[in-house]
């Protein structure tokens, strides 16, 4: 899923303090699970920011509303008919909802309410952990099902650096290195010989390096 | 004991603290409440193990929101004790009435009996029932 964090409540504040009718936008999907962007949180924070007007004089209309996601169509229609009754929008939606809602909606500014990490996994509640870059060339059938491109710093594809040290990243001994992982889990597979297979020159053009990405699939298409 | 309490002390039961949301404490305050104090079961002896532990995350929480937009964290506090120490619960609601009373009333109330009157009276009203 994509991981997001809450922003900071003064910085939403200080984004929106001008405003008086403010919609706040949750997404059902990523962001609820990773306790950032959900209907409890939009509850929250149009609690607090009900209670930052009151408290400045202002007499300011918090809606909530929780789509089911921000980052498709049919969804997103759903707020059309109410959108106009606000001045701006703050979308708890990942940097997705976000975009997409503004391309939508031409003439209500939108906000983001959360800052969108990146590709990751609940390791346990309350900790989220990357684990996919989106490189757009998946290599994990050769890695024993451990992505090197996210987990390692340095994105090696031939096994670790010279700084992995007792199973550990250099750059901090909270991070496993992630070829030492994947040549345990070869061994414990059995197929300690993938570790011998020389990748080759990894072909970035499908990760960000090749600009903004598409897929388009005309076997899906109507 | 017939021990006494402050009797602006409004009593609202839940099965487990754990189950007192960050957006119950805020709900509170936008209705007018002054304070919220939430008394748990003592560390380590809650009957589903970490209710009283997840309150004080949310009571924390809420603290740190109050804070920030100028309501005043301190008007949350997370107290424990076990279901013998009445005397101890009389002497939270006293110490928790007095903190509040030094602070003085919820600048939401006010700035809704402001705005509101009708609203805020029927909040108070509310809050009292």
């Amino acid at each position: 899923m994509i991981v997001a964090d809450k922003k900071p409540i003064e910085e939403i504040i200080d984004i929106v303090k001008d405003f008086r009718r403010l919609l706040i936008l949750g997404c059902n999907e990523c962001v609820t699970v990773c306790e950032a962007g959900g209907k409890k949180e939009v509850g929250i924070l149009a609690s607090a920011l009900r209670m930052y007007f009151l408290s400045q004089g202002h007499e300011a209309k918090i809606d909530e509303i929780t789509l089911e996601r921000q980052c498709d169509h049919e969804y997103l229609e759903e707020i059309r008919d109410a959108i106009d009754q606000y001045d701006a929008v703050v979308s708890l939606a990942c940097g997705v909802g976000v975009q997409f809602m503004a391309e939508k909606y031409h003439s209500t500014p939108v906000y983001p309410g959360v800052n969108t990490c990146f590709l990751g996994a609940t390791e346990q509640r309350g900790i989220w952990a990357e684990r996919c870059q989106a490189c757009g060339q998946c290599i994990l059938a050769y890695t024993g099902g451990i992505c090197p491109v996210s987990r390692c710093a340095k994105r090696l594809l031939n096994g670790p650096c010279g700084g992995s040290t007792n199973g550990k990243c250099e750059i901090s001994k909270e991070i496993d290195c992630a070829w030492q992982l994947i040549i345990d889990r070869l061994k414990s597979l059995g197929r300690l010989d993938d570790y011998e297979k020389i990748f080759a020159i990894k072909d970035w053009s499908t990760d960000r390096a090749g600009g903004p990405r598409k897929v388009v699939r005309e076997d899906v298409q109507i | 004991m017939r021990l006494q309490y402050p009797a602006s002390v409004k009593i609202i039961r839940v099965p487990c603290t754990g189950k007192v949301d960050i957006i119950h404490i805020l709900h509170s305050f936008e209705k007018g409440a002054d304070g919220v104090y939430v008394v748990g079961c003592m560390e380590g002896d809650c009957h589903y193990n970490t209710g009283n532990f997840r309150a004080r995350k949310h009571v924390e929480q809420a603290r740190k929101i109050l804070d920030t937009i100028g309501i005043g964290g301190q008007r949350v506090e997370m107290f424990n004790l076990s279901s013998g120490e009445g005397p101890t619960f009389a002497r939270y609601a006293v110490e928790m009435t007095a903190r509040i009373v030094e602070m003085g009333p919820n600048p939401i109330k006010l700035a809704m009996q402001k705005k509101q009157p009708d609203r805020a009276a029927r909040a108070c009203e509310r809050l009292q029932n």
